[in-house]
């Protein structure tokens, strides 16, 4: 229908609405998101997935289908899991693992956020610093292990090296990217607004990066874990992947398994913990949560 | 009147802008060549010319965001920029965006004040990310007054909004320009929102003031009266738009 700029003609107009209704579209009803599929909580939603698996493999074990000396039966873990929390063995392996992560993460994260500070903030300090953290970044850190043994020895500096290589890396990139990547008319507004150089590093720069930064974060920590994982199977005397170092060589898939279930909840842990800052530090930031 | 009682004024308080032969080139491409300019305190001027003729870096200058010009520019030392992007902190609520920039970390109640001025107190605490179109330029334009300028700067504020928004917002800008007495420099492209603002238009072509033309209708204004309408047609004809006073862009009593 055209409507142009002409006086209206109404009894035209009217008899064009007729031809129009003469043959009406087929009409749908668009569901209100209201009725929509209302059927289970979103947390047992979520659990149907894990839980099925589960099922599967016990399934399997009992059947005989997977033999316990390929892969042990989620109960056979469960047991073992057990037996391990209560002599002791698994909590003080996990103790001694995660202070390797932390301390790891903590070198790690002020090596890598410092240099993309430095770096993303100056141009002095990008020419100095952006062509050498990218050469190095190119050297896969596992293959440094070597290395890092024959200059440390192996006690835990080795180790912790390895972990804080593994999450500098992710962190300076990203944390980099972010504060390249800030809007340039948002600083040309800040200055307007009279901030200074330190202000807008504080009110624009910075917060425009914690976006790039907590991507970099959750890169790091899943980069920290398989350092770890590395790092404590390669030579080690205590915690989990000496544990499971151990298991390996009495043929104990259970215990093996209880170790990676233990790597990955640690994994989850972490991350549930990034979230929670990013829910917490970019609730700012509306984003698309599914449907 | 928003004169500085307290301290001494970057200009002598005769004008509240004066630009003596401000060139500005980008790669050798002049944009501004020798441009003069005085603006009394409190008068309201619209600045208008066709897109890319100079006339955002002219108030790019004078915002002192622009700094590789030759020439002498003498502005206030309070001056506040409104751009066309509303370019608030996604990251801070609205009320710490107002307030941003300014010494001695002043109260909330002071952002709170600001925006209502523009009617947007209730939504002091809200992220601007969820703000409709019109309520972030309010918002802008809130953080523009807070610093109780001398010179409020308006780059093409209300280009983004919607028609019925924008004569909202404009009524907003002329209500709060009378209550404060600061001078606006205000750049736009739109020959109505200009005649009905300001109290002196000027339009820019080849890098210098082509042509002024003061403004001497009644206020409120009237889009319908004769005089409007003649010194509309005066303007576009300036601008090179040589049209016939169309009708179709008359559509609203924008009193």
């Amino acid at each position: 229908m055209t409507v142009d700029h002409a006086p209206p003609d109404i009894s035209g107009i009217s008899q064009q609405t007729l031809s129009v209704s003469a043959d009406a579209p087929d009409l749908e009803p668009i569901a209100s998101a209201a009725t929509r599929r209302r059927s289970l909580p979103r947390g047992l939603r979520r659990a149907t997935g894990p839980v099925l698996l589960l099922a599967l493999w016990q399934l399997f074990s009992s059947t005989g289908l997977l033999p316990s000396n390929i892969l042990a039966a989620p109960s056979a873990i469960a047991r073992t899991a057990s037996g391990l929390i209560a002599d002791g063995t698994l909590p003080s392996a996990m103790a001694v693992s995660l202070q390797r992560v932390t301390i790891g993460l903590a070198f790690g994260a002020v090596a890598g956020i410092g240099l993309a500070l430095l770096s993303g903030l100056s141009r002095l300090g990008e020419d100095l610093i952006d062509t050498t953290v990218h050469m190095l970044r190119a050297v896969p850190f596992i293959g440094m292990i070597p290395l890092f043994i024959i200059w440390l020895g192996i006690g835990e500096t080795p180790k912790i090296t390895l972990i804080a290589l593994g999450v500098a890396f992710p962190l300076y990139l990203n944390v980099h990217a972010g504060i390249r990547s800030v809007d340039d008319q948002l600083i040309e507004a800040g200055a307007s607004l009279g901030l200074t150089r330190w202000g807008l590093i504080r009110h624009v720069i910075l917060p425009g990066a914690l976006p790039g930064a907590m991507t970099g974060l959750r890169f790091s920590l899943a980069s920290a874990w398989l350092a770890l994982v590395f790092g404590e199977t390669v030579n080690a005397d205590d915690g989990i992947g000496f544990l499971m170092n151990q298991a390996r060589e009495f043929f104990r898939t259970d215990i093996i398994v209880v170790c990676l279930l233990i790597y990955s909840f640690l994994g989850i842990a972490a991350d549930l913990v990034v979230r929670a800052l990013e829910r917490l530090l970019l609730q700012w930031r509306p984003t698309f949560t599914g449907r | 009147m928003a004169t500085d009682v307290h301290g001494p004024l970057t200009v002598p308080a005769a004008d509240a802008v004066r630009i003596d032969g401000l060139t500005r080139s980008f790669d050798g491409r002049t944009v501004i060549g020798g441009l003069d300019l005085t603006v009394a305190p409190g008068e309201f001027v619209a600045l208008l010319g066709r897109s890319g003729c100079g006339k955002s870096t002219l108030l790019r200058v004078l915002a002192g965001l622009d700094r590789d010009f030759q020439g002498t520019v003498l502005v206030p030392r309070r001056r506040a920029v409104a751009f066309q992007a509303p370019r608030l902190m996604p990251w801070k609520r609205v009320w710490r965006n107002v307030l941003l920039g300014l010494p001695d970390r002043p109260p909330r109640e002071r952002a709170v004040t600001a925006l209502a001025e523009v009617g947007l107190e209730h939504r002091a605490d809200a992220w601007p990310k969820t703000l409709s179109g019109g309520e972030a330029q309010r918002a802008s334009l809130a953080r523009a007054l807070v610093r109780e300028p001398d010179l409020l700067l308006l780059d093409e504020p209300f280009g983004a909004l919607d028609a019925l928004t924008r004569i909202r917002a404009q009524r907003q800008v002329a209500e709060v320009w009378q209550r404060r007495g600061c001078a606006v420099l205000l750049v736009t492209h739109d020959v109505e929102e200009a005649v009905l603002l300001a109290d002196r238009v000027l339009v820019m072509d080849g890098g210098v003031i082509a042509h002024q033309a003061p403004v001497d209708l009644p206020r409120p204004r009237d889009v319908g009266d004769p005089g409007f309408t003649r010194l509309r047609a005066e303007l576009l004809d300036r601008l090179g738009v040589g049209a016939p006073a169309a009708a179709a862009t008359v559509t609203i009593d924008a009193a």
